[in-house]
């Protein structure tokens, strides 16, 4: 332990702890820019410096450990005009129209040069160069706004394991982009959004396509419905002053029909019609390497998290055909509604508007993808991150803390528990478990309140093994064997577990992989700053949807049975494989000139 | 072809041909891939073989280390050293590090602009010089530091550069002839 006086006030803290947590406990706000919880603390951008007694230079709080008896002054003449001086010349290069930026008011850079009071730029001087890269269908950059912080670089190579983005140039000219600061579509990039999530100023964000939305709403021959993710109910509500983890799933519901959807689905109905096709898909292939002794390409990897296709079709092209061929719930949804449900309202496929509320920018990637059209149109039409759906609710003028809750439309906004949890690490597959060990088994899931346990949680890679005694006579080649999953989220973890398969250390037979830390809830399109803390609230939220459910498995969902009653026939079958399954391609890693 | 000179540590008169390049190229990217810290040298010796690093050479070598292609041109672009557009026979590099330029470096660089007719970072027509900038070559003592190709210049004045360039393009004869 070490005793340090901060401001005054002693503390006793852990040797190593730096200056900045230290300071935190006790009660000492510092203001930093570059620095990042859980991912980066490299002391680049100097707004945190502090004085320490006896030091003669000024120190980077944020990566300076503490030792004991040092005595910290973080409110002082010199620190007050260093930090100032700090802004002021990341402003003097800056690119700060912030009343037309898509970040005003939501700005880490506005918010600390207000805190720490700039009120006039001093400095004038060359402005950071300018380049505008709207060559993803995910996201824009815009590096005139970048202020080098490096948090974008951190995410991308060290959490994600990809890399698209990289310190171009030396000096001023430096500058965070692809290779040779050419567009983003020029390099392995999976669209996951992670950059701009982590981004505390306007230089990477979401492909803004709220006017797209205003412009389907308004023309008179479209019918415009909307669906949302499981991950949208426990966050959209920080972007009205709740805290992370609120559920807001009826005030989502009523602002969704006070803006003009005429429908109101739910992609947890598709969630729930994908653990059918997905955990069908599982235990066929399960049958074709043990009965038949051929090959099944196991283990199978889910494939609902777009990033994570992505990443395969440019790292693993080889792991491929272990891919589940299920669309993503999101694409599932607007297949069926652009078939099934256009006939029972009497509409043509391509009069039907299918916007999408999701968490994440890598799902408008994927619902550009030429696979997508299952009836000769997109299935889906415009995806929208939370983010933007908060700005269009406040656009509409809608009071959303006042707003009463609403419901739903049947069949499409129908689902179960086991769908709630496609929110989160470890979520699809405790679905998919709860209804593939029921079909096998015939006895109910066997685990206390319905939690795997060893796969919840925010470790990197997760792992469980599940024994089946007896079995239903269908199944009875499953009999005494037991079922090996893991879980991943984070590239940079799908990428360890890849590894070790190949490596020929890891044997499994099913593995979910989610893109973003935590999962969707995690996801890039999500109210920032999303950091541990604010993901374990939101995944406490998304249980909690679970846990009051009358119904938790997918195939209880009555909706989705008749689905298959009067349209779909059954899981893998051929109106299923028409609408709801797909396929990959290898891509190169970096784009032919 | 760009060059004549000896390509590498190749003693041969004769220009490589493409395929040979790449074998060599290849070969070097096998010795180095699972060497950490084995980029930096990978680049040198690709910038050795073909002068400069062409687009094709940058993402061979990416894909062949499987270094991310953005992590590769991050490294290109930092080093004033590398290059990934053709260069001269001869390069002259002048030192701009604060020893230097505090001793008239500025100047001297701007008489090599004006001798050359070209600006930094530009390759004469007669494909004969390429002019850079350089932060330092460790020779502060003797400010200001120019190099031609391998050799360092010592406090050159701007009014010598004409005299310093016909030297070394006599020794380079003489070189080549031996």
């Amino acid at each position: 332990m070490a005793k340090v006086t901060i401001d005054g006030i002693e503390v006793d803290v852990a040797e190593g702890t730096t200056i900045l947590d230290a300071a935190s406990s006790a009660g000492v706000h510092i203001p930093t820019l570059c620095f990042l919880k859980d991912v980066q603390a490299i002391g680049a951008c100097r707004i945190c410096l502090v004085e320490i007694e006896g030091a003669r230079d000024l120190a980077a709080s944020c990566v300076m450990p503490v030792s004991d008896g040092m005595k910290v002054r973080t409110n002082t003449p010199r620190v007050r005009e260093a930090r100032k001086t700090v802004v002021e010349l990341l402003l003097s290069e800056h690119d700060g129209d912030c009343t037309t930026c898509n970040r005003n008011e939501d700005c880490e850079l506005q918010a600390v040069a207000h805190e720490i009071g700039v009120t006039e730029n001093r400095y004038e001087g060359a402005k950071s160069k300018r380049t505008l890269d709207a060559s993803t269908p995910a996201l824009r950059r815009n590096t005139a706004k970048c202020i080098l912080c490096r948090r974008c670089v951190t995410i991308c190579s060290e959490v994600q394991g990809v890399t698209a983005l990289f310190p171009q140039y030396r000096g001023f000219k430096t500058v965070v982009g692809p290779a040779f600061n050419k567009d983003l579509d020029t390099v392995a990039c999976v669209q996951c959004g992670q950059c701009g999530a982590v981004c505390p100023v306007g230089a990477i964000i979401e492909n803004d396509q709220i006017e797209e939305v205003w412009a389907a709403l308004g023309n008179p021959n479209k019918h415009v419905v909307v669906q949302t993710a499981p991950a949208i109910r426990a966050a959209l509500g920080e972007c009205f002053g709740y805290p992370p983890g609120t559920r807001v799933k009826g005030q989502m519901v009523s602002a969704l029909r006070r803006i003009g959807f005429q429908g109101v689905f739910d992609t947890n109905f598709t969630a729930d019609l994908t653990i059918m096709e997905e955990g069908t898909e599982l235990l066929l292939r399960l049958k074709k390497a043990l009965v038949d002794k051929q090959e099944a390409h196991l283990p199978m990897f889910t494939s609902c998290s777009p990033g994570w296709i992505r990443f395969a079709e440019y790292f693993y092209p080889d792991m491929l055909p272990n891919l589940s061929t299920c669309k993503s719930p999101q694409q599932m949804m607007g297949a069926v509604v652009k078939s099934h449900y256009a006939k029972k309202v009497g509409k043509k496929p391509e009069d039907i508007f299918m916007v999408s509320i999701m968490p994440c920018t890598a799902k408008k990637a994927e619902a550009k993808r030429a696979e997508m059209n299952a009836n000769g149109v997109a299935d889906v039409d415009v995806v929208l991150t939370t983010r933007e759906l908060g700005r269009m609710i406040t656009q509409a003028g809608i009071d959303f803390r006042s707003l009463p809750d609403g419901t739903m439309d049947t069949p499409l906004g129908e689902s179960t528990g086991a769908a709630d949890i496609f929110a989160n690490t470890g979520g699809v597959m405790e679905a998919a478990l709860r209804t593939a060990y029921e079909i096998v088994t015939g006895q109910p899931f066997p685990f206390e309140n319905l939690h795997v346990k060893p796969i919840e949680g925010l470790a990197g890679v997760k792992e469980a093994s599940i024994p089946i005694k007896d079995t239903v006579p269908e199944w009875a080649f499953l009999r005494g064997a037991t079922l090996n999953v893991a879980v991943a989220h984070g590239l940079g973890n799908a990428r360890k577990v890849i590894e070790r398969i190949k490596k020929g250390e890891a044997h499994y037979h099913f593995i979910e992989i989610m893109t973003c830390p935590g999962g969707c809830i995690g996801g890039g399109g999500q109210p920032r700053m999303t950091g541990n803390d604010t993901r374990k609230a939101r995944i406490a939220a998304i249980y909690a949807e679970d846990e009051h459910r009358d119904l938790r498995k997918s195939h209880e969902n009555p909706a989705v049975q008749k689905l298959y009653a009067e349209f779909l026939g059954h899981p893998l079958g051929h109106k299923s494989h028409e609408l709801l399954h797909t396929t990959y391609t290898a891509r190169a890693k970096i784009k032919a000139n | 072809m760009l060059t004549d000179k000896p390509a590498g540590d190749c003693h041969c008169t004769e220009p490589a041909s493409p395929e040979e390049l790449r074998r060599r190229l290849d070969e070097i990217i096998t010795e180095y891939k699972d060497k950490p810290g084995g980029l930096i040298p990978v680049l040198q010796i690709a910038q050795g073989l073909y002068g400069y690093l062409p687009d094709e050479v940058v993402r061979r070598i990416s894909l062949g280390l499987d270094k991310p292609y953005s992590e590769v041109a991050g490294v290109i672009t930092f080093y004033s050293f590398f290059s990934t557009r053709p260069r001269g026979e001869h390069m002259v590099r002048v030192c701009l590090g604060t020893a230097c330029y505090v001793r008239g470096g500025k100047q001297v660089l701007d008489a090599f602009k004006k001798e050359l007719g070209i600006d930094v970072g530009e390759t004469t027509a007669d494909r004969k010089y390429t002019l850079e900038v350089a932060r330092c070559f460790g020779a502060c003592g003797l400010a200001p530091a120019i190099t031609i190709d391998d050799v360092v210049h010592q406090r050159v004045k701007p009014t010598k550069i004409r005299e310093i360039l016909a030297k070394h393009m006599q020794a380079a004869a003489v070189a080549k002839g031996a």
